[in-house]
Order: C-alpha cells, then structure tokens, then sequence
C-alpha cells in the first residue's frame, strides 16, 4: 500500500477546515499547469533599457502586468513594464556553449582597449 | 447656526470615519497575508491593504492633530492624542467605519467584490474632498486618488474573471453580490458629521453608473429589493467588530506603549 506523506505548513489550511475538500482545491489551485509563466522586464528609469526582473504566474497577459507591478516594483524600482509568456523566449542550448562562446574567448582585439583616447572624450 | 466649536467636531468625526473605514478594510484585507490564492495575488492584495492603512494613516494623524487642538471638547481624556491612540484605544462604539469593511473575509470572491464595491465609492467621495474647502483633505484625496484607481481595475478585473468564469466562480461571486449588497445602503445616508457631502444622490448615481457596466460584464444582476444594512457611520457595528478590533488592539492594550 502507497502512503503518501506531505509536509504542511501553517497556512496552508483555512481556519475551519483541517484539509480534505479545502486541500484538495488548493491543489488544483496551485496545480502547476494552472496559470502559465510570464517573464517580466523593468525599465528603471527613462531612458535606460528594459532589464530582466524576474518571473511570475499569471492568467493573462494583463494580470501578468499587474502582477509584475505588484511584486517587481512596490519599492519604486521600475516606470515601465514589458511582459512576455515564457514559452514564446527562445534560448541557446548549454550544450553548445563551447562551439558559440569559447571561439571569442582569444580575440580581446575586439575590445577597444588599444586606442588612445583624447582627454575631452569623457563617456568611453 | 453652528458655532465653530460645533463645526469642529463635526469634522472631527467625519476624518475618523474616513480612517476607521481604511484602516478595518486594511485590516481584514491583511488577513490575506501568508493565505492568498497565488503568491502574486497575495502580494496583491497585501499590497492594497498597505495602500488603506496608509489612507487610514493619513486621516488619523489630521484627527490627532484637530483633537489635541479641540482638547477638552472630545470623549477622550487626554489632549496627547496620537494616530496610534486613536488606532489602538478607542472602543467598538467610537469606531465609525462602514458596516461591510469590517464583515470577514471569506472568499476570494467576496474580497474583491468588497474592495470594487467600497472603492467605487471612495473615489466618488474622495472627489468631494479634493474640490472641497479642507486644505488637509483635500491633500490626503489627491494621494489617494491615485491608489483608489488601481484598487478599482484591479478588483473589476477580477469581478468580470470569476463572475463571467467558471459555473463555480460565476455561483460564488452571485453569493458574494447577495451577501454584500444590504451593506452598500449605508454608502449614501449622510451621517449628522458629514456636513460637507451635500450631494448623496449624485454619488450614489455615480456609483451605480460606474458599477453596471462591471456587473454587466461579469454576468452578475445587482439584487432587488434587498433590506439595507446601516449603523457603522454611527458607531453601531456587527457581532463581527469586537473580534477584529481584539486582534488589532491586542497587543497595544495588554502591553501599554509597546514599539516594534
């Protein structure tokens, strides 16, 4: 006979209701498959590039901005939000790190460390 | 004629009612806090809660400072009032917060409905004070505005989701509209304090202009002919608001003076 062991932490029932009906539909809740993941970039200020903050589950495409407005930046870090669904992010394999990365890695004359650059030239 | 005195504490009442209002709804919706129904709506949720005690926040230090101004004229023995004291040490009966912040959580359904219902009518409200004649209220209205209108699309959001959802989110949000509506009378019944709302029926026809286009949305039909619930404006609660004023006042009536 199986016997199925979970943890469980405070919260994870409501006041009344030691499990059963109550736990059953917070796992279907919290089913993985039920919303799907968004990734979220923020743009800091005016003027600086949207960078990656982080990921989150949403519904939508307009509760995963809201969502990204809630969690990403209620301590003033963003004026702009872009969300996109994870599954639409393609990605380099690591496997093939070596083959697309490493060939750079004994060309530093591609860095332009070999100028001299005249004083009044400031932002380099 | 009222003399100034008078005048005074009628206002007096009027800002607690509007941060007693805040600070019950910031309340109940923190019970969320660590029980939401995804991290992100907990956080949500959380976060409004944050923006109603920071209303709440706002209303009681101008009644602080009207009543240790007006020292002598209120209930309260002291004239070193604080927005904590006020918070912490009044009694149920000197609460003025409408009925339906302080009725319990629930369900989901019943907590974003709650916070569409209020703040379409906060925001109708807060309008007044923001053209009206108090330099102070009118200050805490414009900050306020601003949250308010998030409050708003946040919550019709989630109304028009569950309510035009699934049979059991649609049947859930329906329960929660029954439940909810005898207390949104109470909205649009002047209590004697609140001498500067002059046009009830303009906002409650406001409200109910903003609301019907959600409602239609969301496959929900607003109740008929329901008794209306009142009281809280004047200090007559619900069995509910002993309890929540226990667990919010605990700590600083069983420990005097304590700070984090």
């Amino acid at each position: 006979m199986k016997t199925f062991i979970g943890k469980q932490l405070y919260g994870d029932f409501g006041e009344q209701e030691p499990g059963g009906e109550i736990a059953k539909e917070k796992k279907a809740m919290h089913d993985e498959d039920a919303w799907p993941l968004w990734e979220v970039f923020i743009r800091s200020k005016q003027g600086l590039d949207h960078k990656h903050a982080g990921s989150l589950k949403a519904a939508d495409a307009q509760m995963a901005i809201e969502n990204a407005r809630d969690v990403y930046t209620r301590r003033q870090e963003g004026v702009s939000i872009w969300v996109v669904e994870s599954k639409h992010i393609h990605a380099t394999n690591p496997g093939e790190s070596e083959s697309l990365f490493e060939p750079a890695e004994d060309k530093i004359y591609r860095h332009p460390t070999f100028y001299d650059l005249p004083d009044e030239i400031k932002h380099m | 004629m009222l003399t100034d005195s008078q005048k005074k504490n009628l206002l007096i009442d009027f800002v607690l009612f509007l941060a007693d209002t805040n600070l019950i709804l910031g309340q109940r919706n923190a019970e969320w806090c660590a029980h939401g129904p995804i991290l992100e709506q907990d956080i949500a949720i959380t976060n409004i809660s944050l923006d109603l005690i920071g209303q709440s926040r706002n209303f009681y230090q101008y009644a602080a400072k009207l009543l240790n101004e007006n020292a002598g004229a209120s209930q309260l023995p002291h004239n070193d009032l604080t927005e904590d004291s006020l918070a912490y040490l009044r009694t149920e009966r000197e609460f003025k917060n409408l009925l339906i912040t302080e009725l319990p959580k629930q369900d989901w359904a019943h907590t974003v409905l709650r916070q569409l219902l209020y703040s379409l009518y906060s925001q109708s409200l807060y309008n007044r004070l923001l053209n009206g004649h108090d330099v102070q209220l009118s200050a805490i209205a414009e900050k306020a505005l601003k949250e308010v209108a998030y409050h708003i699309k946040w919550s019709s959001e989630w109304v028009i989701r569950l309510g035009d959802g699934t049979d059991e989110s649609h049947e859930r949000m329906l329960i929660a509209l029954q439940a909810l509506w005898p207390y949104t009378g109470e909205f649009f019944i002047a209590a004697t304090y609140e001498t500067s709302i002059t046009d009830y029926n303009v906002i409650q026809q406001e409200w109910s202009e903003k609301l019907t286009p959600i409602l239609i949305q969301a496959t929900l039909e607003v109740p008929q002919n329901v008794f209306m619930q009142k009281g809280g404006k004047q200090g007559i609660h619900t069995e509910h608001m002993g309890f929540i004023l226990a667990d919010l006042q605990y700590l600083q009536r069983t420990y005097p003076g304590a700070e984090w």
